[in-house]
C-alpha cells in the first residue's frame, strides 16, 4: 500500500484533497453531497474530460499542443456543414466525420513538428492562431443555432429518480466521456504503441537507439488529441445545442492546467489518465460546490486559481517533508 | 592468464565490418575501419573520446548508416546497413555509456524494453515482463523491486539495469560502453564474471573502456582506433595499460613523479573535523600555499560531497574550516568564492559550463564584478580580460563569441580553469579535472596545474584515477566510505601501494 | 562603414534574419498591392497599436529568456489598471489631480510587480514549471478582476490622463515613446547588466550557473518581478487608450506576445534572444495588419496570417539550417 501511495503520489495528494473539499462543501451545503449533483457534475465535466485525457497523451509524448481548443471549434463548424450537405446524418456520421476533421487537424501539427523540426510549443501558438483567425474570418464570427435535432436533442440513457426528489441522469456525453477516457487508458497503459509513447517522452535519443519511430510517435500523439478535440467538439456542441465560435476559446489553458495538475509533467514521460481525470475533477467540484455555496460567481476563478497555485506550491516541495514518515516506511527495501 | 577458449585460427568472425566510413558535418569520424569479432570472445575497443567508438558501436547497431561501400558481414548475412529493430532481432545488444534507460518506466519495463517494440500494435504481457525482468537480474545474481520506477535507483544500480536489458533475448554479440563507470570493484568483479559466463557460453562480448587493465586479462584481442582510424588489432596477452595509451595516442609518456616538499609553506586551508553524517565523517586535513594536495577512493567514497562543503555549497554538521588562518562559515557558493575557493566541477558538460553559451560569457561568469564600470557591464573590459586568460592557458579558439560546446574537451576544461583563475582563488578544487579529455591532451591541463602550483595557488586534485594523483600531487588522501582512510606521500611509496590500498 | 556594419550586426545578432526579411517581405508586398501603405496614415496606426502589444512582449520576454513563460502578463496588467483605475476614482475620478494620478501609477506598478513577485518566488523556491504557475496566477488574478468589476469596465477618469494614450510629442505617438524607453531599457538591461547577462545564463543551464557562483533564486524571482512590472506599464497605457480598464481587455495578445518573442529569433528553450530583433517582429506583425486592413480584411484574417508568417520564419530557418549543414558536408 505504502509503495502504491508512492508511485502515485500525485493522485493519492489530489484524492485526498478533493475528499476534504467534498467534506467541507457537503457540510456548508445540503445540495453539495447528493446523487442528483454528482451526475450534473460529471455532465459538465464531460468535454473538459475528453479534452484532457487527449491533451495527456501529447504531454506524454514529450509535446505541448495549444491549439487543439479552436480546433474543436473549427470541427464543429466543419462538421455542421458537412452534416447540411449530407442532409442530417446521425450520431455516426457525426462522430465519424468530427473525429476524421480533428485527426487531420493534429496531424498538420504533427507534420510542422517532425518534418520542420518546429518545436511543438511554437508550432501550435502558430496553429492556434492559423485556426482561430481563419475561423473567425470565414464565419465571421456567427453562431450556428439551427443544428440537426439528433445533435440538439439529450440523449439520456438512464434516469431514475432519488428518494430526496432529485434525478440522476446518465447522459450522452458521460458516456462519450467513459469511452473516450477507457480508449486512452488501455491506449497508453496496455498496448505497446503507448509504451513506445511514454519511452519516447522520457528519452528520446533513447528511444531512437532502439529503432521506435519518432515521426510516427508525433502523428500518433497529435492525432490521438486531434481525435478527442473533435470529438469534445461535437460533444460540446451537443451539451450546449449552439456552435458559438469562440466558445471554446482559451479552454486550452484551463484543460492544460488540469491535466498538469493531474501530474502529467511538460516534459514528458510522465502521467496517467486517472490523474488526468481528478485534476478535471479537483476543479469542477471545487466550482461546483462553491456556486452551491452560494458563493458569487464572480469569485470562482479567482479561488480556482488560489488552489491550483497551491497545489502546484505544495506538490512541488516534496511530498517528504511535509509527511517525513513516507519517506521511511515507503522507502526502498 | 584465464582460462577462456582461445579462439582457433581461421574460425569465422560473427560480425566483420569493412569500409566503414562516416561523416558529421565535414569531420570524419571514420576512415576507412575495419572491425572483426569472432563467436565467443571477449574483445576490448580502445581509443581516446572521439577517436570513434561510439560511433563504430553506433553503426553496428544501426543507429547511424555507413557512407556507401560499407560492407557489413554478421552471422552468415551481408548487409549495407543495419537498423535498430533488426540488429535487435539478429542479438545484437549494447550497453550504452549513457545507458539509454527510461527513468520514469520499472525496472520491469526498462529490462524488458524489447517486448514493447514492433510496428503494429499489441496489447503489452505485464505479467511476461516481469518474468523476463527477474530472470534477467537473477542472471546477474541480482534482486530489484522490478515494480518500481527506475528513478528511485541510484546509479550503479542503473547500470545493472541496462545490462539486464542487454542479457534479455537471444544475445549473439553484446557490446558494453565504459559499463563499469560507476560500479564498486566487487560489482565489477561480478559484471567480468558475467562477462565469461557469457563468452563460454558462446556470446560475444566488445568492451570500451578507458581502465582497460581490469578488462585485458578476460579479453583475447584489442582493437585500436585513433581520429576515426584503425590503429591495429593486438593480442590482450602481454599487452599493458602503458602501451594501450601509446597505441591510442601515438606518443609516449613517461612519468615521473612531481611530488615535492612544501611542509615549510604557511597553511592555506584547515580543515578539522569536518562531518556531515551519511556523506562523510571526522576529516581533517591541511593544504599548504603551492601544494597540491591529491584525494582519492571509489566513487561514491564521498571526494565529491567534501569537495562540495569546502565549497559552501553543501552544510556540513560539524567541523570547522580555515582560510588563511581565519575561520570562515559559507551559507552558499557566493560566500565561498568571495573567501578565495573555486571549484571545478566534476561534471563538465552539465555543471561546470553552460555549453550552449560564448567562449566569453563562461569565462566571466563568476567574475562579473571585475569587468563592470559604472553599474553596467563593459565589452571591452570583457574581452581584454578574456583574450589574457586564453593567451595565458594556450586554449585554442576560433572566436569568443562561439559557443563553449564547439571546443575539443582539453580546451573546454581549460576554459572551465581559467573562469575559476579569473576569480583570483587562493584554493582551487579540482574534481577529476580529466574526466572527458583525451589522453594526449591531459599532460597539457597537468602543466596548467603545476604552473598554478608553483604561483603559490593551493589546489586540491580529486580523481579516481589513482596514477593521476600520485603523479601530479604532492601528498595524497585515500577516502573510503566517507573517512579518510590512508594518508600517502608519493615520494616515500610507489604506485602500487595506493592502488593496493584503493582497490582492495 | 564596415566598422559600422560590424557594430549594428553585433547588436542586434544572427536572430535578426527572419524578422529582417520578413520587415522586407512585408513593406515590398504591401507597397506593391497597396498605394496608401507607405503613408501617414499607416504610420500613425502602426504607432499606435504598437505599444500595447510591444510592452506586454516585452513583458514576455524576460521569462522566456530564463527558459520559462509568464501567462499571467494580460491579467496582470488588467489588475495593475484596476489598481489606477480605484486611486483615480476614490480621488475624484474625473477631477482626480496629477498627483493622484502619480500614486496610481506608482501603486498600478506596485502591483504588477508584486503579481510577478509572488510567482517568481513559487517558481524559484519551489521549482515547480513556470507554464503552470503563471497560468494558476492567470487564473486567479482574472478571477480577481472579475470579482472585484463584477464584469464591468471602469471609466470616468481625468483628461489629462488621454494624452498618454493618444497625444503627440513632436509628431511622435507618447505611447509609442513610452515603449521606445522601455525598449531601451530592457536592452541596456540584457545587453549591459549583470542580471540580464544571468538572465541569459539560467536560460540555457540554471544548475551550471548556480555553481558558477550566481545567486539564481533572486534572478528568477527579479525576472518575474521586472517582467510584472512591465505588464503594469501596459496596463497604465491601455487604461489611458480606452478611457476605461475592463477586464480581459487585451487578452488576445497573450499568445501573440509569445509568437513575437519566437518571431523575433528567441530561443523557445531560453537563452538567448535580442530585444531589437523582437521589436522588429513586431513592427512587422502591426504593419501586417495594417496592410491587411487597407486591402479590407479585418484583424481575424491578420491573426490567421501571423501564425502562418510565424510558421514560414521557422521553416525557412529550418531550410537554411539544413543548407549550411548540407554545405558543410561538401566542403
Amino acid at each position: 500500500m505504502h509503495r502504491m501511495i508512492q508511485s502515485h503520489a500525485t493522485e493519492f495528494a489530489l484524492l485526498a484533497v478533493i475528499i476534504v473539499i467534498s467534506l467541507v462543501l457537503s457540510l456548508s451545503t445540503d445540495s453539495f453531497f447528493t446523487p442528483g449533483n454528482a451526475f450534473d457534475l460529471l455532465n459538465s465535466s464531460s468535454v473538459n474530460i475528453i479534452f484532457a485525457v487527449g491533451l495527456l497523451v501529447v504531454l506524454i509524448a514529450g509535446g505541448i499542443d495549444i491549439s487543439f481548443a479552436v480546433a474543436a471549434s473549427v470541427v464543429q463548424y466543419v462538421t455542421a456543414i458537412l452534416l447540411g450537405w449530407i442532409g442530417g446524418g446521425g450520431w455516426l456520421s457525426g462522430l465519424l466525420i468530427a473525429g476524421g476533421a480533428g485527426v487531420l487537424l493534429g496531424a498538420f501539427n504533427a507534420f510542422l513538428i517532425h518534418k520542420f523540426r518546429i518545436i511543438s510549443i511554437v508550432a501550435t501558438i502558430a496553429t492556434f492562431n492559423i485556426y482561430f483567425g481563419l475561423l473567425m474570418f470565414f464565419t465571421r464570427g456567427v453562431s450556428i443555432y439551427n443544428l440537426p435535432e439528433w445533435l440538439t436533442d439529450r440523449v439520456i440513457l438512464y434516469e431514475r429518480e432519488m428518494t430526496d426528489g432529485s434525478w440522476i441522469e446518465i447522459t450522452l456525453p458521460v458516456l462519450v466521456m467513459i469511452i473516450c477516457v477507457v480508449a486512452t487508458w488501455i491506449f497508453i497503459t496496455r498496448t505497446t504503441t503507448g509504451r513506445q509513447l511514454y519511452a519516447f517522452g522520457d528519452n528520446p535519443e533513447g528511444a531512437r537507439r532502439f529503432g521506435i519511430n519518432i515521426g510516427a510517435m508525433q502523428f500518433i500523439a497529435f492525432g490521438w488529441l486531434g481525435l478527442m478535440a473533435g470529438i469534445g467538439g461535437l460533444i460540446q456542441a451537443h451539451y450546449a445545442q449552439e456552435v458559438v465560435p469562440n466558445a471554446l476559446y482559451g479552454r486550452e489553458l484551463d484543460v492544460l492546467a488540469a491535466v498538469v495538475l493531474g501530474g502529467a509533467r511538460l516534459g514528458g514521460g510522465k502521467g496517467s489518465v486517472f490523474g488526468c481525470v481528478l485534476g478535471v475533477l479537483l476543479i469542477s467540484i471545487t466550482q461546483n460546490g462553491l456556486n452551491l455555496a452560494g458563493v458569487s460567481p464572480f469569485a470562482f476563478r479567482m479561488i480556482i486559481g488560489a488552489i491550483i497555485l497551491a497545489a502546484i506550491t505544495l506538490s512541488n516541495t516534496r511530498l517528504e517533508k511535509l509527511l517525513p514518515f513516507m519517506r521511511q516506511e515507503g522507502g526502498r527495501g | 592468464m584465464s582460462e577462456l577458449a582461445r579462439p582457433k585460427s581461421g574460425q569465422k568472425p560473427l560480425l566483420s565490418l569493412r569500409n566503414i566510413n562516416m561523416t558529421f558535418g565535414g569531420i570524419k569520424a571514420l576512415k576507412n575501419v575495419s572491425f572483426d569479432v569472432l563467436p565467443g570472445e571477449v574483445h576490448c575497443l580502445a581509443g581516446e573520446n572521439g577517436s570513434g567508438k561510439s560511433t563504430l558501436i553506433k553503426i553496428v547497431t544501426g543507429v547511424y548508416r555507413p557512407e556507401p561501400g560499407a560492407s557489413i558481414d554478421y552471422d552468415g548475412q551481408t548487409y549495407s546497413h543495419m537498423s535498430p529493430v533488426t540488429a535487435q532481432a539478429a542479438g545484437i545488444k549494447v550497453i550504452w555509456q549513457d545507458l539509454a534507460l527510461f527513468p520514469e518506466m520499472s525496472v520491469a519495463e526498462n529490462i524488458a524494453f524489447q517486448t514493447v517494440l514492433g510496428r503494429w500494435p499489441r496489447f503489452v504481457n505485464y505479467a511476461r515482463m516481469r518474468e523476463t525482468a527477474i530472470r534477467a537480474l537473477a542472471r546477474l545474481g541480482v534482486s530489484l523491486d522490478v515494480d518500481l520506477p527506475l528513478k528511485e535507483y541510484p546509479i550503479s544500480q542503473r547500470q545493472i539495469v541496462a545490462i539486464a536489458r542487454a542479457l534479455v533475448g537471444e544475445a549473439k554479440l553484446v557490446f558494453m560502453d565504459e559499463p563499469t563507470a560507476s560500479l564498486t570493484q566487487s560489482e565489477t568483479d561480478h559484471l567480468l564474471d558475467i562477462v565469461r559466463t557469457l563468452s563460454a557460453s558462446g556470446v560475444a562480448v566488445v568492451f570500451v573502456s578507458h581502465r582497460l587493465a581490469e578488462v585485458l586479462d578476460i579479453s583475447s584481442r584489442l582493437t585500436v582506433l585513433r581520429d576515426g582510424a584503425l590503429v591495429g588489432v593486438y593480442p590482450a596477452t602481454g599487452m599493458t595499460q602503458s602501451r594501450i595509451t601509446e597505441l591510442m595516442t601515438g606518443k609516449t609518456f613517461d612519468h615521473e613523479t612531481r611530488a615535492r616538499d612544501v611542509s615549510a609553506n604557511p597553511a592555506m586551508l584547515e580543515v578539522e573535523k569536518f562531518s556531515r553524517p551519511g556523506l562523510f565523517e571526522d576529516i581533517s586535513f591541511t593544504v599548504r600555499r603551492g601544494e597540491t594536495l591529491g584525494i582519492t577512493g571509489l566513487l561514491g567514497a564521498g571526494r565529491t560531497e567534501l569537495a562540495l562543503s569546502l565549497f559552501g555549497m553543501l552544510k556540513p554538521r560539524s567541523g570547522t574550516i580555515k582560510i588563511d588562518g581565519k575561520p570562515v562559515r559559507f551559507s552558499s557558493n557566493r560566500d565561498a568564492i568571495a573567501a578565495g575557493v573555486a571549484y571545478l566541477s566534476e561534471d563538465r558538460l552539465s555543471l561546470g559550463l553552460i555549453q550552449p553559451q560564448s567562449i566569453a560569457d563562461n569565462l566571466v561568469i563568476a567574475s562579473l564584478d571585475r569587468i563592470t564600470s559604472g553599474g553596467l557591464l563593459s565589452d571591452d573590459r570583457k574581452r581584454a580580460l578574456v583574450a589574457r586568460w586564453i593567451a595565458d592557458l594556450g586554449i585554442r579558439i576560433g572566436r569568443q563569441g562561439d559557443a563553449v560546446s564547439t571546443l575539443s574537451g582539453g580546451n573546454q576544461q581549460r576554459i572551465a580553469i581559467a573562469k575559476w583563475l579569473a576569480t583570483d582563488p587562493k584554493l582551487l578544487i579540482l574534481d577529476a579535472p580529466t574526466v572527458g579529455v583525451d589522453v594526449g591532451a591531459r599532460a597539457g591541463i597537468f602543466d596548467i596545474i603545476a604552473k598554478l602550483a608553483d604561483s603559490g595557488l593551493a589546489i586540491i586534485l580529486i580523481s579516481d584515477e589513482v596514477p593521476e594523483v600520485y603523479f601530479h600531487a604532492d601528498r595524497v588522501l585515500h577516502m573510503a566510505e566517507g573517512r579518510i582512510v590512508n594518508r600517502f606521500t608519493p615520494r616515500d611509496c610507489t604506485l602500487q601501494d595506493i592502488e593496493a590500498a584503493v582497490y582492495a | 562603414m564596415i566598422a559600422f556594419f560590424n557594430r549594428a550586426r553585433a547588436l542586434m545578432g544572427p536572430e535578426m534574419a527572419g524578422p529582417g526579411f520578413a520587415l522586407l517581405a512585408v513593406v515590398v508586398f504591401f507597397s506593391l498591392a497597396s498605394p496608401q501603405f507607405l503613408s501617414r496614415a499607416t504610420f500613425g496606426s502602426v504607432a499606435f497599436q504598437l505599444p500595447e502589444l510591444g510592452l506586454l512582449t516585452l513583458a514576455m520576454l524576460l521569462p522566456i529568456l530564463t527558459g520559462g513563460l509568464n501567462l499571467a502578463i494580460t491579467f496582470t496588467a488588467n489588475i495593475a489598471g484596476l489598481t489606477a483605475a480605484w486611486v483615480l476614482k476614490s480621488n475624484g475620478g474625473v477631477d482626480a489631480g496629477p498627483v493622484a494620478f502619480f500614486i496610481a501609477c506608482l501603486l498600478a506598478i506596485g502591483v504588477g510587480a508584486a503579481s510577478g513577485l509572488v510567482m517568481g518566488l513559487v517558481i524559484a523556491y519551489t521549482r515547480a514549471h513556470p507554464i503552470l504557475v503563471s497560468l494558476s496566477m492567470m487564473i486567479f488574478l482574472r478571477g480577481l478582476g472579475e470579482f472585484l468589476t463584477r464584469g464591468g469596465d471602469i471609466s470616468g477618469f481625468p483628461t489629462f490622463i488621454q494624452p498618454i494614450g493618444h497625444g503627440s510629442i513632436l509628431g511622435l505617438p507618447i505611447p509609442l515613446l513610452i515603449f521606445i524607453i522601455c525598449v531601451l531599457i530592457w536592452h541596456v538591461l540584457l545587453t549591459r547588466m549583470k542580471l540580464g547577462f544571468n538572465t541569459y545564463m539560467i536560460g540555457s543551464n540554471i544548475e551550471a550557473t548556480r555553481y558558477s557562483g550566481i545567486n539564481t533564486r533572486k534572478v528568477q524571482v527579479l525576472v518575474y518581478t521586472l517582467s510584472g512590472a512591465m505588464c503594469a506599464i501596459a496596463g497604465i497605457i491601455m487604461m489611458a487608450r480606452f478611457n476605461s480598464v475592463r477586464v480581459g481587455h487585451g487578452e488576445s495578445y497573450l499568445l501573440i506576445t509569445v509568437l513575437a518573442c519566437f518571431l523575433g529569433g528567441v530561443n523557445p528553450f531560453g537563452g538567448f534572444g535580442r530585444v531589437i530583433p523582437v521589436f522588429v517582429a513586431l513592427v512587422v506583425l502591426q504593419l501586417l495588419s495594417s496592410g491587411l486592413n487597407l486591402m479590407g480584411a479585418n484583424q481575424h484574417l491578420a491573426t490567421a496570417v501571423w501564425g502562418i508568417l510565424l510558421i514560414a520564419v521557422m521553416i525557412l530557418r529550418y531550410a537554411a539550417g539544413h543548407l549550411k549543414f548540407l554545405q558543410r558536408i561538401k566542403g
